[in-house]
């Protein structure tokens, strides 16, 4: 792998495995009981810190998961170039749009 | 590196590794679709989580959710192995990886219900 790219797929890792474990218990805490909308929406909405703490989630997660793709499909399809780098750029961008949304839908 | 380590112990941690990542990378967009119904209003969301109800749908929740926790133990794993000078000369790690999972995915199903 491209060394620029191994360093952000593991510097992205460990701010992931933090993450990850974080919103891992904010589900099954959240999840007891079941849950309405509304009640989400009253304890999430304008809360800055988890604001804060999902939108460095999203870019994360946007530069780690089409690195990790990138080696997946380079291993284990023929696909690769330039044309392969585009898309997962364009993937990239995906997530780091919807999850932005997301985040603000969620928490402003 | 994977092809060359078909015979290694850490072959299958390194496929169920790498297909959780891709259900992740698959299931993200739709989750964060599904988040910004919330832009429509609290029953717009509502109408979404109406769905969840399902048990199919809850089934592949479940799946998800354990795939992300496979994802995560197993990538601490890596973590643990490429920096931390980790030799991976028994199982226990892998088994630890596997225990943790397992939790998730019962505490998921118990909190569910």
């Amino acid at each position: 792998m491209n060394p620029a790219l191994f360093v952000a797929q593991r510097l992205t890792a460990f701010v992931l495995a933090l993450a990850v474990a974080v919103h891992l218990g904010t589900i099954l805490y959240a999840i007891r009981g079941g849950l309405t909308a509304g009640e989400i929406l009253a304890r999430t909405h304008g809360n800055a810190a988890f604001m804060l703490f999902y939108s460095v989630f999203v870019i994360a997660v946007a530069i780690h998961a089409p690195i990790g793709l990138r080696s997946i499909i380079r291993e284990w399809t023929p696909w690769r170039g330039r044309s392969l780098d585009a898309a997962l750029v364009l993937f990239s961008l995906l997530l780091l749009a919807l999850g932005f949304r997301a985040v603000y839908a969620v928490y402003a | 590196m994977m092809r060359a380590s078909h015979t290694q112990r850490g072959f299958i941690a390194a496929i169920l590794h790498r297909l959780s990542g891709i259900a992740l990378a698959i299931f993200l967009p739709l989750h964060f679709l599904a988040l910004a119904t919330a832009l429509n209003g609290a029953s717009a969301l509502d109408a979404f989580l109406e769905l969840t109800r399902q048990p199919l749908v809850k089934l592949a929740e479940w799946g998800i959710v354990v795939a992300l926790a496979v994802h995560m133990t197993l990538g601490l794993r890596v973590l643990a192995i490429e920096f931390f000078d980790f030799r991976e000369k028994t199982l226990a790690m892998l088994s630890a990886c596997i225990a943790a999972v397992f939790a998730v995915g019962l505490v998921f199903i118990l909190n569910a219900g």
